[in-house]
């Protein structure tokens, strides 16, 4: 098969690319954290300097800073983030484990809404120039864009959780409890992939290529749906790396709104804690998270726009 | 975007003037910038049109429902402090910030685009380099550490949420740029003997107005969302001052039984962004007519 090899190319340059910007994510953390004034066992008071100390001996905190970024970095290589300095007896990379399947689920439900809803209603927006149909999808996708996502979740949840009943207000017990924090994410994402959607197909609708389509004998419907689908979604696709990140983001408000038992939640409460090393663990986690993703999106925006191919 | 000196015609119109006509016939648009007008001059209106002041407690008054006749027209809050005056206080902080960081990537972005598409080369290689690595960074992550690490103060969110926000300034200039470096007006005033920075100061940047213009209203808003964002985790501005983020973050604690504190903030947040964002549309719109499908 002809196509591995490129692909293996491809994928194996990419991945090596990545190291550094990793090394960089990683580094910049560590640091940002350690020049900071303050320590995480600044909130106990009455710590006598020699137990202190101990303390800090323990989690390896009078070592060189140099010799500690090596043995962090060693340990992240590993896969390990070290102990959290609020959940005494716990590792950072327990806590991930045991909170991201949440945080997955919910993120991926959001962003297939994301996906299906905006490309729909972008592809009936464009279709209709000018409609009434298409002014309200787009007014639509205005207000996904303009309303943030904690200001819709809680009039969401006054709305369907403490008036009509149907929903529950948080947690995360049963389908039902997904149904409205997947919405609220999904929504301003859906709205940014309609726009893109509805402009991208606008643009092919008046290409040559698709008026050959149709002067050969094909129906509107045909034509669109054989050969202006794959070119309307190349932007779409590549706006699913940042549409990642920001459902990451996203996820950390509204798991808080809704109480969700997610990493994002996790981060919220680490920075306060000043959890540093989970705090670290979180955002080393979630760019390596981005970086994957937007290795996926680049594969698939290969495979499917043949003007990369030539190329190669 | 059309650039040069070409408008010598008589009698004809110049790309800003038939793109106002434009904007003008766009109602959503128009009615946007007058709404943000009346917006931006309440709140810095605010402090002398509000009779209360926005910290002035009264704790006898406690939580109160909106009505004229009392004097609180948006009512107060568990504190018994004004919420109109709270509203505009803390929308005149968010504007803020959605101006001052705005302003920050402007000038970062603009410089580096402009610098990189027109040196090209090795230069441009190695600065869109950098700007690819920054890409790939978790930044929202790293502005909400920042913040937990050196404390809420408001200029390093300026400069934190700014420093986020220019790399696609950056790409977008470096674009246009590139598409400039090769017109005869350049070429010109090479010849005349203008060195590097001045013709991008003189003749690159000037040239860019029309993108930049678009591109800064669509990103104030986007900054205000991240500054809320912030503000509502609590990370954001600092009592006694605030945001209406933190607004929203309190309002919505209290939503069962006192509705307003999380109503008329959550209102103004999203009418401002509203306006940002069709202004932004209407403008692009109008100074490119062909680009009704540049997306976002």
């Amino acid at each position: 098969m002809s196509w591995i090899e490129p692909v293996f190319t491809f994928t194996l340059k990419r991945l090596l690319s990545a190291v550094p910007t990793l090394l960089l994510v990683v580094a910049a953390t560590f640091f940002l954290i350690r020049i900071a004034p303050g320590g995480p066992f600044d909130s106990e008071r009455n710590l006598a300097p020699d137990i202190r100390a101990n303390i800090e001996r323990s989690y390896h905190l009078d070592e060189p800073l140099l010799q500690q970024f090596g043995r962090y970095l060693g340990g992240v290589a590993r896969g390990d983030f070290g102990p959290s300095y609020h959940y005494r007896d716990r590792d950072v990379s327990d806590l991930i484990a045991e909170s991201f399947p949440v945080s997955f689920k919910l993120g991926m439900t959001a962003f297939f809404l994301a996906l299906l809803g905006g490309v729909t209603a972008g592809v009936l927006a464009a279709l209709r120039r000018n409609s009434f149909r298409d002014h309200a999808l787009m007014s639509l996708a205005m207000s996904g864009i303009s309303i943030p996502n904690f200001v819709l979740a809680p009039l969401l949840v006054l709305l369907f959780a403490v008036h009509l009943q149907w929903l529950p207000a948080g947690g995360w017990r049963g389908l039902g409890s997904v149904v409205l924090p997947a919405f609220t994410l999904a929504l301003p994402q859906a709205a940014y992939i309609a726009r893109l959607t509805r402009a991208s197909l606008l643009d092919i609708l008046g290409s040559d290529f698709l008026r050959t389509a149709r002067a050969k004998g094909l129906s509107r419907s045909q034509a669109v749906w054989r050969h202006a689908m794959k070119p309307t979604l190349l932007p779409v696709i590549s706006y699913l790396g940042p549409a990642t990140a920001a459902l990451l983001t996203g996820s950390v408000v509204i798991e808080q709104i809704f109480q969700i038992p997610g990493l994002g939640r996790y981060f919220v409460t680490g920075a306060l804690n000043r959890d540093y090393t989970l705090v670290m663990g979180v955002v080393i986690f979630y760019g390596s998270l981005i970086i994957f993703m937007n290795l996926l999106v680049d594969l698939l925006y290969a495979w499917l726009d043949p003007r990369t191919h030539r190329k190669q | 975007m059309n650039g040069g000196g070409e408008n010598i015609t008589v009698g004809g119109r110049s790309l800003w003037q038939s793109a106002g006509e434009r904007l003008r016939r766009n109602k959503a648009a128009t009615f946007s910038l007058w709404l943000l007008i009346l917006f931006v001059v309440l709140v810095v209106a605010g402090p002398w049109l509000a009779q209360h002041d926005y910290t002035q407690t009264n704790l006898s008054l406690g939580s109160t429902a909106p009505s004229l006749a009392g004097g609180h027209w948006f009512g107060t809050d568990a504190l018994g402090r004004d919420v109109l005056a709270r509203t505009l206080a803390g929308g005149r902080i968010s504007l803020l910030v959605g101006l001052v960081a705005t302003l920050v990537s402007l000038l970062i972005g603009v410089f580096w685009g402009a610098v990189a598409g027109y040196c090209g080369g090795r230069v441009d290689a190695l600065m869109m380099r950098f700007v690819d690595l920054l890409y790939a960074m978790p930044f929202m992550f790293f502005v909400i550490l920042l913040m937990v690490v050196f404390g809420r103060n408001i200029l390093l969110i300026f400069a934190a949420i700014g420093a986020m926000n220019w790399l696609d300034m950056a790409r977008i200039v470096r674009g246009q740029t590139i598409s400039l470096r090769h017109r005869e007006f350049i070429l010109a005033a090479t010849l005349m003997g203008a060195g590097t920075l001045t013709i991008i100061a003189r003749h690159v940047i000037p040239n860019l107005l029309g993108v930049v213009v678009v591109y800064v209203t669509l990103t104030i808003p986007q900054v205000m969302l991240v500054e809320s964002f912030l503000s509502y985790l609590g990370l954001g501005v600092q009592e006694p001052l605030t945001s209406t983020g933190a607004l929203v973050n309190q309002g919505a604690l209290e939503m069962e039984t006192a509705p307003w504190l999380l109503v008329f903030p959550a209102l103004f947040l999203a009418g401002t962004l509203f306006c940002f964002n069709f202004i932004g549309d209407g403008l692009r719109d109008a100074l490119d007519p062909k680009s009704d499908e540049d997306g976002r």
